[in-house]
């Protein structure tokens, strides 16, 4: 699971969760790839994101760097920020380990870098 | 203004061809005028007309349904009159293609629905030299310009007459994009599923939903990813959900002949890598599309997906009729039952999606299965937020079809008016599942008839009747 994609999900499907998000995650393995360089798509994606859950996600599994906690201004011409960005959002990948919903700690499991988001029966 | 002559190819999905062509002129931004309804869909020629030769190889960059296109240079019911139409060519294109001596050149004769002699060919060809007598060196590979006399006598199954309905003859501009086709063949996949989507209509697929490089593209019943990849392949950026574990894993039993289990590098990913667009794949994750696990927010550019009809894959979500509680010492690897996702559900589950998280002018592809006698433009679900771009048909069988649709999302949605902005269908097409239409064909006495023989013969049928 690539942080891109942890900042798009919430666990607010389940029974009497409000918000669900940010989802914390407990990584039992990360795994860096490199993935092309593409600073459009990296621009195209900022505005869809929450800055601070990725900041707080990239944290929780020691990947922060020297981000800054505040979105920066002008990031389109700022390659050296937006190289950052890539590499958190599309080269750091959680490949095992669980998802946790942060109103009701239960745990979303990660198997092979793809997270598994089924409730069970007697929970839906 | 040039006319320009487009040969399409003859496939089962005619109804697609002036969809597609209609999207990619929007996609290319090039000027289209349509007269939809005076084009036969069983005619493989059209003629159009655009405002230059640029426009009109714009046109061919991406289309998998358009086989050629020529510069229409004389049309005609009859041979004789094509004649004297290219007796009359304007000075320019002689000057500009014929009196060239420095350049090369074919002449080729084609008929559509008949097979032409070669004396026949050998004559039209005469002709056609003795009018336009081209200066340059004849080639018949890769040649410079090429000509094309093309004969339609009509389509296969109907009785070939002597002569021709009509005759075209032009100059060759561009071939489509029917080698793509080739390039992400099924059978060359690295993973594929026993659902997985033809290569030609995946791209069709992508085509439809205008995805273009850099768009992030979701399909929310992935299965192998056949969808992705032709995203992949126009530069979107792709990632999908499914509720299936083993088919994300790549774990089970293989879908291809002469192949037990699924090899370890048989994954969605795989694919990708397969065709240098792994930088393209974002994640896929196991979820039940019932329940949505994104935030909610206008994030997709396309959705296109192929939902499962409940024949070969099944219609399911987590649930379960009885009211069991899952005992915790087995919750580390319990695997959740699953209940009947009825087609209705799905789909207006389908609309309500794409209306939250496709953003504004945003398309949603998808599937729809019909059971042909009875289905109406009515059983086609809709919502406030979408409106309907197209919808095309592919028969699969005399009773049963399904068609293509394409939606647009023209309006934001509003979370405070949610009551308001949900999908609605006014005839719904599933209040007798499909799969039961789809074995039983009710309505048709001898396919009912037949269909009740099975059940009498089926083996285990009979011994419960015997038991009870």
């Amino acid at each position: 699971m690539k942080l891109l994609t942890h900042n798009m999900l919430t666990s607010k499907f389940m029974k009497g969760v409000v918000k669900g998000y940010p989802l914390g995650i407990v990584a039992s393995e990360v795994k860096e790839v490199a993935v092309d360089y593409n600073p459009d798509f990296v621009c195209r994606m900022i505005p869809k994101l929450e800055w601070g859950s990725l900041c707080s996600a990239a944290d929780s599994i020691g990947k922060l760097g020297d981000l800054p906690k505040e979105l920066p201004e002008n990031i389109e011409s700022n390659q050296d920020f937006l190289k950052k960005v890539h590499h958190l959002l599309m080269e750091v990948e959680v490949i095992s380990g669980n998802l946790i919903c942060p109103e009701t700690g239960r745990k979303f499991p990660i198997n092979n870098g793809i997270p598994n988001m089924l409730l069970n029966e007697d929970e839906v | 203004m040039s006319e320009i002559l487009v040969f399409f190819t003859q496939t089962n999905i005619l109804e697609f061809k002036l969809p597609e062509l209609k999207t990619l002129a929007k996609l290319s931004s090039v000027p289209l005028t349509l007269n939809e309804n005076s084009h036969d869909k069983k005619n493989p020629f059209l003629v159009l007309d655009l405002q230059s030769e640029d426009d009109a190889k714009r046109l061919m960059k991406r289309t998998v349904l358009m086989r050629s296109m020529y510069e229409l240079w004389a049309s005609a019911k009859t041979h004789d009159d094509l004649y004297s139409q290219l007796a009359k060519c304007p000075h320019h294109l002689k000057a500009q293609y014929v009196q060239r001596p420095d350049g090369t050149f074919r002449v080729k004769v084609d008929a559509f629905g008949k097979k032409l002699q070669d004396p026949d060919r050998q004559d039209r060809l005469d002709k056609i030299l003795g009018i336009l007598p081209f200066e340059g060196k004849v080639k018949l590979n890769n040649p410079d310009q090429s000509f094309h006399l093309l004969e339609l006598y009509g389509q296969a199954g109907s009785k070939t007459p002597d002569k021709p309905l009509r005759v075209y003859f032009g100059r060759w501009l561009m071939d489509g994009q029917r080698d793509q086709i080739r390039h992400y063949h099924l059978q060359k996949r690295q993973y594929i599923g026993n659902t997985s989507m033809d290569s030609c209509l995946s791209l069709l697929m992508a085509n439809q939903a205008m995805v273009t490089e850099n768009a992030l593209v979701c399909d929310p019943f992935v299965g192998t990813g056949s969808l992705l990849v032709a995203a992949a392949g126009c530069g979107a950026y792709v990632t999908g959900t499914d509720i299936d574990y083993n088919v994300l894993h790549g774990k089970g039993k293989s879908s291809r002949y002469n192949q037990i289990w699924k090899g370890p590098d048989e994954n969605i990913r795989s694919n990708l890598r397969q065709y240098g667009l792994e930088h393209c794949y974002l994640d896929v994750m196991q979820a039940d599309f019932s329940k949505c696990i994104w935030r909610e927010q206008p994030l997709f550019d396309a959705i296109i997906t192929d939902p499962p009809y409940g024949i070969r894959e099944s219609t399911r979500k987590i649930g379960s009729d009885k009211n069991n509680l899952v005992n915790h010492e087995h919750l580390q690897n319990h695997v959740p039952s699953c209940t009947k996702y009825g087609l209705t559900d799905i789909f207006r589950d389908l609309l309500n999606f794409a209306a939250k998280f496709l953003k504004k002018g945003g398309k949603l592809v998808y599937w729809l299965p019909v059971y042909t006698p009875e289905y109406t433009v009515d059983n086609i679900p809709q919502h406030p937020c979408l409106e309907l771009v197209a919808n095309s048909e592919q028969p699969l069988s005399v009773h049963v079809s399904r068609r293509l649709i394409t939606m647009r999302k023209h309006l934001d949605y509003e979370e405070a008016r949610e009551s308001e902005l949900q999908a609605t269908v006014s005839d719904d097409h599933y209040t007798e599942s499909f799969r039961y239409r789809y074995f039983h064909s009710a309505g048709v006495p001898e396919q009912k008839a037949k269909a009740d023989a099975r059940d009498e013969q089926d083996p285990l049928d009979r011994e419960r009747k015997v038991q009870s």
